[in-house]
């Protein structure tokens, strides 16, 4: 199987890299467009701050590709957020894949969330032989709201969207690179889609 | 809901992991990727390395050790000890780590705060604060504790939390190797003051020590070593009780 991680300076790509070796599985990191079309599996990460993120996207033109792209992308953290239609974070318009926005965390609560918080109301094969209310590892001050293409939720000030699907295209806000063994099943689970 | 986060701290020089660990069932006690597994299977949400190497050129042996850890452990951890800049965070990250944490350097130079959260984001940005309660104040330290100074615990905290810190690993030197509890009161107090993180280090003893800390304390994690290694408290037996006192806990 041919999978690769879509390079634009994300950082700890090394994590999920890791992962996938930790599962037989060797991820290739590239932001050549031939390769990642010729993919079978795309990972699409992140981590930092959006709009810098969205910047280097339109730069090398994957802001255009990974969209067209029609075999199973997952979108991790950063990557989901950008994956939807708008986030709060630097006023940033996303990819347009999922019809959603993602705002920040109000104040009442300690923000970015930290650590381990509970996956419920699961409804995909991503979630394939993990049970309802499983932990997963989550660090992130942006959260997507719920919407028709939600597949898991968490709680944390509100219910907020914790996975998303839409034809080939999958978001986790989670980290399943960093969730032990439910989060390394979650991405066994998208090597078998 | 988001539960507490239990975390054991592995204090590592050159490339290994000093003080004592008597683990059941370990055969290397020094080496900190075996360890490190262990851990992560008996339930540990984090992990903390502590690097204490004396000099630059050890340091390097700690890369190898990031990276080894990184390959085979699946939960987060975060890398602290003699970082003081962009660079070594850079290195660092690149090995694998998920966070760093930075103490004495933030101290000497506080915009190296501002410069590691806008480079690399604040969510793997740790601040470790080491304080002293002297006369009813709290005072920062550095060095390991050696040094006192004159800036104030809370004014510190409110400040790093503004020029982007992540989260904050607060140890008590009143309470940290006493096994008498956590400093709760000032944890409670940091923990209203500022809206990040905030992990309780020092003073571990006992499984009632713990659930004080989140309940009194209102922490967000709480770190030990010497109860993990020497298997006084399994992390198992700890979380079980924690949840039995509605501590919502990962188990």
């Amino acid at each position: 199987m041919k999978l690769s991680i879509v390079n634009y300076g994300a950082g700890n790509i090394k994590s999920i890299q890791f992962a996938f070796n930790r599962l037989g599985y060797n991820a290739v990191l590239t932001d050549d467009p031939e390769e990642l079309i010729k993919s079978d599996k795309v990972i699409f990460p992140g981590v930092g701050e959006a709009s810098s993120a969205m910047e280097k996207l339109k730069d090398s033109g994957l802001d255009v590709l990974i969209p067209q792209l029609n075999q199973p992308v997952l979108g991790i953290c950063l990557g989901m957020q950008l994956m939807c239609n708008y986030t709060e974070e630097g006023n940033t318009q996303g990819l347009g894949i999922f019809d959603v926005s993602v705002k920040r965390f109000s104040n009442t609560v300690k923000v970015p969330q930290m650590g381990w918080n509970t996956v419920n109301n699961l409804k995909s094969d991503l979630f394939k032989g993990i049970n309802e209310r499983a932990y997963m590892y989550l660090v992130h001050s942006f959260y997507a709201e719920i919407c028709a293409d939600t597949i898991a939720t968490s709680y944390y000030e509100k219910e907020y969207t914790s996975a998303i699907e839409r034809d080939n295209f999958f978001g986790v806000q989670f980290h399943p690179e960093k969730s032990s063994r439910a989060g390394e099943q979650v991405l066994q689970n998208f090597l078998d889609l | 809901m988001l539960t507490k986060r239990i975390i054991p701290c592995l204090d590592i020089k050159d490339g290994r992991t000093v003080k004592g660990v008597n683990f059941v069932d370990l055969r290397d006690a020094g080496d900190p990727v075996v360890l490190a597994k262990q851990y992560a299977d008996l339930g540990a949400d984090e992990l903390v390395f502590l690097d204490i190497s004396a000099t630059q050129e050890k340091r390097r042996t700690m890369h190898d050790m990031v990276l080894k850890v990184a390959a085979q452990v699946n939960i987060p951890f975060t890398v602290g000890g003699g970082i003081s800049s962009v660079e070594d965070v850079d290195d660092l990250l690149h090995c694998g780590a998920d966070k760093v944490s930075i103490n004495s350097s933030a101290v000497k130079r506080p915009v190296l705060i501002n410069e590691l959260s806008d480079k690399f984001g604040s969510q793997c940005i740790v601040v470790a604060i080491d304080a002293k309660e002297i006369a009813g104040e709290w005072y920062v330290h550095l060095a390991g504790g050696t040094i006192p100074t004159e800036i104030k615990l809370f004014e510190w905290a409110k400040e790093v939390e503004s020029r982007g810190a992540g989260e904050i690993l607060f140890t008590s030197m009143n309470h940290d190797g006493t096994k008498s509890g956590f400093a709760n009161e000032a944890l409670a107090k940091l923990s209203e003051l500022v809206n990040i993180p905030i992990i309780a280090s020092g003073g571990a003893g006992t499984v009632k020590h713990f659930i004080d800390t989140f309940k009194e304390g209102k922490a967000d994690a709480a770190l030990a070593a010497s109860v993990f290694h020497f298997g006084e408290i399994p992390i198992k037996d700890l979380k079980e009780e924690l949840r039995k006192h509605n501590v919502e806990v990962r188990l």
